[in-house]
């Protein structure tokens, strides 16, 4: 069953034409990979699905319904969440307050409620951080609960983006080079992670990843792009054994 | 030495979570309950203003520290507040819904002033901000009908339910409660989903919106709750100076307020009352030390705006948390004698951020 389809998406910017008449669907609970050489056009697809460019033709089916329209932060209220290829934490906050920024959409707190701290909005919070806490569980953050994000290491504040993303309570993780900057160890775990969140949490996962090695052993299927075009899809050894794969990597 | 270790998930968010902190907090209430009794009556005066500046600074902190959007026309609001409330006291509406009613119209101009304002950042939001004040300094000497224009407005004396607080005493327990209630209301409506909201949108808006935050929607909103702020604390200003004219209400109001948020440490809702304090007092404190500084110095015209510039550029360089961040070092000292160190709160290496998309 399909959870997620683009339909002859295209998008330019001027003269650059970053994504061609690009079609593909991702089944429901698999771990779909977008890979192919720098400027191919894949955080671009993810910047169209979130909705922070408008495609100029094409849509974008989510679970039935389009959303290629709907308002940028209405995107995560469908149910897709996703992370960032340079970081986009929030420095300046705690990692609790992070994860809870995860959970802004699940609040249910009054303007004027929050001013009196009724003890409704008093039991949402404890509601959102018992909700933080099974996060913070699954990725091990435990240890970095109240640390400021600013002077985290970097392969931490990798995994907080994730967790950040999963608090929204996601049906679809876009996540866009989760393993950039990752040591082989943090990948690793990356990986079990990634494998965990589809089978206990069952969301459905798409990342853009370069590291061949973590998409062949997580993903189940395979796009590559290239120039902004679809070039090939399948099983990540299918793929990788794509002469016209080859060719975009290589050159002919 | 304390450990923070929380037993349920309430205690996390609680303001107040130890002994000592209840003593601190106490102690400090008590003490500004029976300041007004104790003190010589010039120093309540001074506190009513210091009081009054906190307000404003707490409503430009919202827009400033948590949203992270720069205003040079904070006066303008204090004007609003203080032409509106001085008007509804001259039409014989009842103190305290003309003390709201000004902080209302306070926070519809600034809605109206968000709305298109948001649209640029930065520098850029700091010229619209500052055009706007000079705009509104402009509307109010030529509004001769309602504002009496550059001859100024009488202000009709606080009367609550009857009661005339217009003397010193009064007026100090008047200013001190709306200033507890603004605090307290501002205090949880930053902890709670509004105020992360809010510190989300100032430090990465691509984020926020990928979250499900309306990025827009709360900056106008922190532009209606500063501007509201603000204005209540405009309002409360008219009794004070009992006689508004549009001078009172320059440019070098808005670099005072904005000074105030920036040396008492953007971000926290105590930098602003201290940097109110600290700020308010220069003026004071200037004319106290005067005598010493020889004739020849003390006849200088700009000595307050020298000091201000004084202590903004020693802030920056020795202090860039501002008050509140040298309040919190001091306060881990003791927490944590004797282990702490001097680098406990040196800021790890922080991340390039390229490319950001807004």
């Amino acid at each position: 069953m399909s959870l997620f389809q683009a339909k002859r998406l295209d998008l330019r910017f001027g003269g650059v034409h970053a994504v061609r008449d690009l079609s593909f669907e991702v089944r429901c609970g698999e771990v779909f990979a977008i890979i192919g050489p720098n400027g191919a056009g894949k955080t671009s697809v993810f910047n169209v699905v979130t909705r922070v460019f408008d495609p100029n033709a094409g849509e974008v089916v989510f679970d039935g319904v389009d959303v290629t329209r709907v308002p940028r932060h209405k995107i995560v209220t469908h149910g897709i969440a996703r992370t960032f290829q340079n970081i986009e934490l929030f420095e300046g906050a705690t990692v609790m307050e992070n994860l809870l920024l995860g959970c802004h959409r699940d609040a249910r707190q009054s303007f004027l409620g929050q001013c009196l701290w009724t003890r409704r909005v008093r039991d949402d919070e404890a509601r959102l951080r018992a909700h933080v806490e099974d996060v913070i569980d699954l990725l091990d953050l435990a240890p970095h609960r109240n640390s400021l994000v600013t002077g985290l290491p970097y392969g931490v504040r990798k995994v907080i983006e994730l967790g950040r993303a999963l608090a929204t309570r996601p049906k679809l993780l876009l996540l866009d080079e989760p393993a950039s900057g990752l040591n082989p160890e943090e990948t690793r775990d990356l990986a079990f992670w990634i494998d965990d969140i589809r089978t206990e949490l069952g969301v459905t996962v798409v990342m853009v990843e370069h590291d061949m090695s973590l998409v062949s052993e997580v993903a189940d299927r395979v796009l590559c792009m290239h120039l902004g075009e679809a070039l090939s899809t399948g099983t990540p050894a299918q793929v990788q054994s794509d002469p016209r794969v080859i060719a975009a990597y290589l050159g002919h | 030495m304390r450990f923070d270790y929380d037993t349920s998930y309430h205690d996390g968010k609680r303001l107040l979570r130890y002994p000592s902190q209840w003593l601190a907090y106490g102690l400090l209430v008590a003490g500004l309950l029976i300041a007004p009794w104790v003190l010589p009556s010039y120093y309540v005066g001074e506190l009513n203003y210091l009081f009054i500046l906190s307000i404003a600074s707490l409503g430009l902190m919202v827009l400033s520290g948590y949203t992270g959007q720069v205003s040079l026309g904070h006066s303008a609001f204090v004007a609003v507040g203080a032409y509106a409330h001085a008007w509804l006291l001259a039409q014989g509406v009842p103190f305290a819904a003309s003390l709201l009613l000004a902080a209302a119209i306070s926070g519809l101009v600034g809605l109206a002033l968000g709305m298109p304002a948001i649209r640029v950042s930065g520098l850029y939001l700091a010229m619209v901000t500052l055009a706007f004040a000079i705009l509104i300094e402009h509307v109010i000497g030529r509004w001769k009908s309602v504002t009496g224009g550059y001859n100024g407005m009488p202000v009709d004396p606080p009367v609550l339910f009857g009661a005339d607080l217009s003397d010193l005493t009064s007026f100090y327990y008047l200013c001190l409660a709306v200033l507890a209630v603004v605090l307290v209301m501002l205090v949880n409506l930053m902890r709670g989903r509004t105020g992360r909201a809010f510190v989300g949108v100032r430090d990465s808006e691509a984020a926020a919106a990928s979250l499900g935050i309306w990025v827009a929607g709360h900056k106008v909103l922190a532009f209606v709750i500063s501007a509201a702020v603000t204005g209540l604390a405009g309002a409360l200003l008219a009794h004070h100076v009992q006689y508004l004219t549009p001078e009172g209400f320059n440019l070098l109001l808005s670099l005072e307020l904005v000074l105030m948020v920036t040396i008492g440490g953007l971000g926290s809702l105590r930098g602003a009352v201290l940097g109110a304090f600290l700020i308010g007092m220069v003026p004071a404190l200037i004319s106290q030390v005067k005598p010493l500084l020889g004739e020849r110095i003390a006849r200088q015209f700009g000595l307050e705006i020298f000091f201000f510039g004084l202590i903004l550029a020693a802030f920056v360089l020795f202090e860039p948390k501002g008050l509140n961040g040298r309040w919190l070092k001091i306060r881990a000292f003791f927490q944590t004698f004797p282990l702490y160190r001097k680098d406990v709160f040196r800021r790890g290496k922080s991340y390039m951020k390229s490319e950001r998309y807004r």
